[in-house]
């Protein structure tokens, strides 16, 4: 495949992530943010917030399972947490679903709260595939002319 | 007359060669966040210390009592970015530890939030919080402080550069040859002004 047909692929695959209300504006931030130096920035980044992610997964279907009576601040907490972590590369819907857990827990629905965490789980995890064939696809297409950064 | 001109201008290019990099702390405990605040004042071309909570500023600064003397010469930092919600130490209460320190007092503060609410950053300006700022931050916020903060630091050069002045021709500076840089005054709470708060926005 030449080099403009693999950038164009990139381009459209990211396009669609936006279309699909996945990603959003901080993306485009991050990638702003590359250079010659850091070409592989947004990537980095994106691969500590799964490690964020797979952290306080476990966390709070941790504290899902010690109810009598659900611990809705630790929840809200941990959340919040994995909120900020997804809002910080741009992650869109995955931040919707982390808001509306958080009004259950604020609201004390433990129903709503676990029917929402599963809902969550699985954007997380579509993101996250989408995500990793984008920058795949994108690694290979080699880097893409950034605009010139002056210092 | 041309040459007290000369020499003033002389000395403040030689101040604004020598770049002072600004030296920015960072505190924030999502090491996402960390990374990315990092980046944005790197490109900003800023020196960045990254701390991972308050409790980590203080003991940088040399403010947690057990070496307080050795703090601020090796620190030298221009301006401190917290993030306000962090367990142990809030970002809030690393503000106050800040301002209640009479050596990191004018330190400028900013607090970083996900989270926009009224009350929350009312507290914050009023404990003396430069600015809040919304997350996720972008490179525009971060170029917006800095030229914020270089402004101060370019009154203070002229301040130095003009006692310099007089001291080597025993006479005042020529206002005409200072243009287009004004000449210093006092730092009035005016200064805050070219920044436009977040409060204003809402």
């Amino acid at each position: 495949m030449d080099r403009n047909q693999s950038r164009r692929q990139v381009a459209a695959m990211k396009q669609s992530l936006f279309d699909q209300g996945l990603l959003d504006e901080q993306f485009i931030q991050l990638e702003e943010l590359q250079d010659d130096a850091n070409p592989n920035f947004v990537e980095e980044i994106v691969t500590l917030h799964y490690r964020d992610s797979s952290r306080l997964i476990t966390s709070i279907e941790q504290a899902l399972k010690e109810r009598n009576p659900l611990d809705f601040n630790k929840l809200d907490t941990l959340m919040h947490q994995f909120k900020g972590s997804s809002s910080s590369i741009g992650a869109k819907k995955v931040k919707a679903e982390c808001n509306l857990f958080r009004e259950y827990c604020r609201a004390g629905s433990a129903e709503g709260c676990m029917r929402s965490f599963q809902q969550l789980k699985r954007e997380y995890a579509a993101l996250r595939k989408k995500l990793e064939a984008y920058f795949q696809l994108a690694r290979q297409a080699g880097p893409q002319e950034t605009a010139c950064r002056s210092k | 007359m041309a040459i007290a001109g000369e020499i003033f201008r002389h000395n403040l290019t030689e101040f604004l060669d020598e770049s002072p990099q600004l030296h920015v702390l960072a505190v924030d405990d999502s090491l996402v966040d960390r990374k990315v605040i990092e980046r944005l004042l790197k490109i900003s071309s800023c020196k960045v210390t990254v701390v991972e909570s308050g409790t980590r500023a203080l003991q940088y600064l040399g403010l947690d009592g057990e070496n307080s003397s050795l703090g601020f010469d090796s620190a030298k930092v221009n301006l401190i970015m917290t993030d306000y919600s962090m367990p142990g130490m809030t970002g809030y209460e690393l503000l106050k530890k800040i301002k209640e320190s009479s050596v990191f007092k004018e330190i400028p503060v900013v607090i970083m939030s996900s989270e926009n609410v009224l009350t929350r950053i009312d507290r914050c300006l009023e404990e003396g919080a430069e600015e809040f700022l919304l997350k996720p931050v972008k490179l525009s916020d971060v170029r917006r402080l800095k030229d914020f903060i270089m402004k101060g630091k370019v009154k203070e050069g002229e301040k130095r550069s003009l006692k310099r002045m007089r001291s080597i021709d025993g006479s005042p500076p020529l206002s005409a040859t200072c243009s287009p840089i004004s000449l210093p005054c006092d730092p009035s709470p005016s200064l805050l002004s070219p920044l436009s708060s977040k409060k204003a926005r809402l």
